[in-house]
């Protein structure tokens, strides 16, 4: 379906209408015009949306782009015609930035700043801007790397706002946090596993205070958590290096753990049907069955573990590796094709239209035709660094270089 | 009758809350939030009550920044910001006399100053012009930043026009504000190229003496929470039973790095699992408080007069000057500064090294003065 011919409210209500009523799961592909959070709705990876454009530069594609008050590595996420984004500025990113445009026109629509209450020291790749924010129709959630957490309205009105690291004096880590917020229903959750204390939060969407709080193994850990749904049971993976456990995410109710090694501490796990695929060197697949019990069913090290996250699409997954992207069977982990790219590879790919985009630390994309065999369609060139893992909405790119916000899309 | 309707009409339109609060009441509210957001909807509602007072509203807001803590700050932050984006928009005017006399107020909150700063940028391009040259020594470390910012563009104005000693001039006059390092880095090798010798750990005010003492144990991060003999009580002429029964004596180092950095590793001799401990005396010419900022990739923590004002319990994910900031009291007269720096037993190529440095200053970053007994 192309939005791009619809009202922007009809077109709202229909992806709504797809993404809640269609998908009461939260998970699966979702054809919904919205991107509301860190790889989209569901945190897939995957929109079906067509006529996407396939080529672009600095000049060609581009409907707007705006300039960003400072650094970021978080993507932009879209909900109800609105962009939001988040950026770090001033000495050590000491100043959060919480950035509202109009999806449709680059027209700012408000902006709003907050001091950090925490820690800004970060290794110099991320930035106090590195959790991507997560949006529903209400408005915007965004977490930063200082702990500092805040829910605005879609007019820029703050809902609530919290300093994690007052409230948990232990929290931060000194290589800066980066996993991103998810929703779940009303239920807005947080890993924050870190050096000193490491839990895993449950968060009222509405009023920002704690519905639970679960001790969580004590590290730095990146990973962004996986919404899924097994056996009608809707659950949330948490994933670190040495487990991945499984959490009722109205309650914070342990459901099920595997225990692994070197597992993956950055990228998300993946779900097709009741199959989890977990990132890691090697990376595994376990069968959640009936009983809720996680059996492996295969390891795999054509499907490594760095920063991106592998995203599953018609049965087969696709996953970054050093130098290109790898094409997998989910039913053994084995490969079926890998295509060279470059290399340089800190955003998680997606796959819109049937094509996968691989965004590059160097501000050039991928364009790549996904089926029996990949055909690369296109590099484009962006001024980097890139490392922002892309959106995808109303027809409409939306990609974030560490300053500026580009939308791609053919004129309309 | 319609006196009444158009009466209930103004009443339908102001907040609820609002009926019955005053200004001063509403910031109140937004100046002390409790933790884990227990108090969001009350706050959020102030917030609201507080943005539909408008502009008029912006110097009280500023003034409750005053005493406001930092989390308290950004309540009242996001409401100013959103005040001034809305006036804009409407084209309606902000009292610009009044946030300029609270810029130049210099015993208000430097963030609140910063922010009013800030929303005269919005209005006046030509604020900074107007404001800056005023501010080299500021109490906002914003203000003071962006005051030496300037000073270093008329410097390296001076020096493209071939005027070395104007320049130099400047660069000193840059110098005596900068407390960031990318700026003093940056002043100190200018002024090194004119021919200046600078004592960089000086101006920040590093501690360079020191009395260290090894191996307690650390196995399996085990130290970090232990209470060895040096923490009940400092003697540098004891000697301690150390991990392994190793005897333990403490060793004087004087370090001359110009960022105060003392590497155990080459005092102490490579070792892991195992705690440190650093110690000094200092001499304040006054009873102050005062930041000790630290940097360090091993588990640390540090004690003034014996009291414990910093912990971190994190091994090997960066350092840098300024990493940690504690809150501390010195006494006139003599000070005793003790650290437990603790190394684990990663044995990655990364996580080896074993280092710390300390620097006594205000809020802003600037040195306060001290010595150190021979």
């Amino acid at each position: 379906m192309n939005m791009s011919g619809i009202s922007k409210t009809r077109g709202i209500t229909i992806g709504l209408f797809v993404y809640v009523i269609l998908s009461p799961c939260y998970l699966v592909t979702v054809y919904s015009a919205e991107w509301p959070q860190f790889r989209g709705p569901g945190g897939v990876a995957v929109s079906e949306e067509a006529g996407l454009p396939v080529k672009w530069s600095a000049t060609e594609n581009v409907r707007w782009k705006a300039d960003l008050p400072g650094r970021g590595v978080s993507s932009p996420v879209v909900a109800g015609g609105r962009v939001y984004i988040t950026a770090a500025s001033a000495y050590r990113e000491g100043r959060l930035h919480v950035l509202c445009f109009d999806a449709a026109t680059g027209e700012k629509k408000w902006e709003r700043q907050l001091a950090s209450t925490g820690s800004t020291m970060c290794h110099p790749k991320t930035s106090m801007a590195a959790p991507t924010p997560v949006a529903d129709t209400k408005g915007v959630y965004a977490l930063f790397a200082t702990g500092d957490l805040v829910a605005f309205d879609r007019e820029g009105d703050l809902r609530w706002y919290r300093a994690l690291e007052r409230d948990y004096p232990d929290i931060t880590n000194q290589v800066g946090m980066a996993a991103s917020p998810v929703l779940a229903g009303d239920v807005l959750l947080l890993p924050l596993e870190n050096a000193g204390d490491s839990f895993a939060l449950g968060v009222d969407a509405k009023t920002g205070r704690n519905r639970w709080k679960t001790p969580r193994a004590r590290g730095v850990n990146w990973v962004t958590p996986t919404v899924a749904r097994f056996q009608g049971k809707t659950s949330v993976l948490f994933q670190t290096a040495r487990e991945i456990t499984a959490y009722n995410p109205v309650n914070g109710e342990e459901q099920w753990t595997y225990k692994g090694e070197n597992l993956g501490s950055i990228p998300s796990p993946a779900v097709l049907d009741d199959l989890v695929i977990v990132p890691g060197n090697p990376s595994v697949g376990l069968r959640v069955s009936d009983g809720g019990k996680p059996e492996r069913v295969w390891k795999s090290r054509k499907l490594p573990a760095s920063y991106a996250s592998p995203v599953v699409y018609q049965g087969r997954i696709y996953a970054l590796t050093g130098i290109g992207v790898a094409c997998l069977d989910p039913a053994t982990g084995e490969e079926i094709w890998r295509e060279r790219l470059g290399s340089g590879f800190s955003a998680s790919p997606i796959v819109a239209g049937g094509k996968l985009y691989v965004a590059k630390e160097d501000g050039v994309t991928c364009v790549v035709q996904l089926g029996d065999k990949p055909k690369i369609l296109a590099n484009n060139a962006l001024k980097g660094p890139l490392l922002a893992t892309p959106a995808v909405s109303n027809g409409s790119i939306y990609l974030r270089t560490e300053n500026r916000l580009f939308c791609i899309g053919t004129k309309k | 009758m319609k006196l009444r309707r158009l009466s209930l009409v103004v009443l339908l339109l102001v907040p609820e809350t609002s009926l019955a609060q005053t200004p001063k009441e509403e910031l109140a509210r937004l100046r002390a939030v409790p933790h884990e957001g227990k108090a969001n909807e009350a706050s959020a509602r102030a917030w609201k009550d507080v943005v539909h007072r408008g502009p008029a509203i912006l110097p009280a807001l500023l003034e409750a920044m005053d005493s406001a803590d930092a989390v308290s700050s950004n309540w009242l932050r996001t409401a100013g910001d959103a005040i001034v984006e809305r006036a804009l928009l409407e084209k309606k005017p902000l009292p610009a006399d009044q946030l300029e006399h609270f810029v130049n107020g210099k015993k208000h909150n430097g963030a609140a100053r910063r922010l009013a700063y800030e929303w005269l940028c919005r209005l006046d391009p030509k604020t900074p012009d107007r404001l800056l040259p005023g501010m080299l020594h500021d109490s906002s470390p914003e203000l003071r930043r962006d005051a030496v910012a300037a000073v270093i563009r008329a410097a390296e104005s001076q020096l493209a026009k071939g005027d070395q000693e104007a320049a130099r001039v400047a660069l000193r006059r840059a110098l005596a504000g900068a407390c960031d390092k990318d700026q003093v880095d940056l002043l100190v090798g200018q002024l090194e190229k004119l021919g200046e010798k600078i004592d960089v750990a000086a101006h920040f005010g590093f501690i360079r003496q020191w009395r260290l003492v090894a191996p307690f144990d650390n196995r399996k991060e085990s130290g970090f929470k232990k209470v060895y003999p040096p923490e009940t009580k400092v003697d540098v002429r004891a000697v301690y039973k150390g991990q392994d029964e190793k005897e333990a004596r403490w060793v004087a180092v004087t370090t001359n790095d110009p960022y105060g950095l003392v590497n155990l590793n080459k005092e102490l001799g490579k070792q892991k699992g195992v705690v440190a401990y650093a110690y000094t005396l200092v001499d304040s010419p006054s009873e102050r408080t005062i930041q000790l900022r630290a940097g360090s990739p091993n588990g640390l923590k540090m004690f003034v007069n014996g009291k414990e004002v910093f912990y971190r319990d994190e091994y090997h994910h960066g350092a840098s000057v300024d990493q940690y900031v504690a809150t501390a009291t010195l006494k006139a007269g003599r000070n005793e500064i003790l650290l437990k720096v603790c190394q684990n037993e990663q044995t990655e190529e990364w996580a080896q090294d074993w280092k710390f440095q300390v620097r006594l200053c205000d809020t802003v970053g600037e040195a306060v003065p001290f010595s150190q007994p021979k």
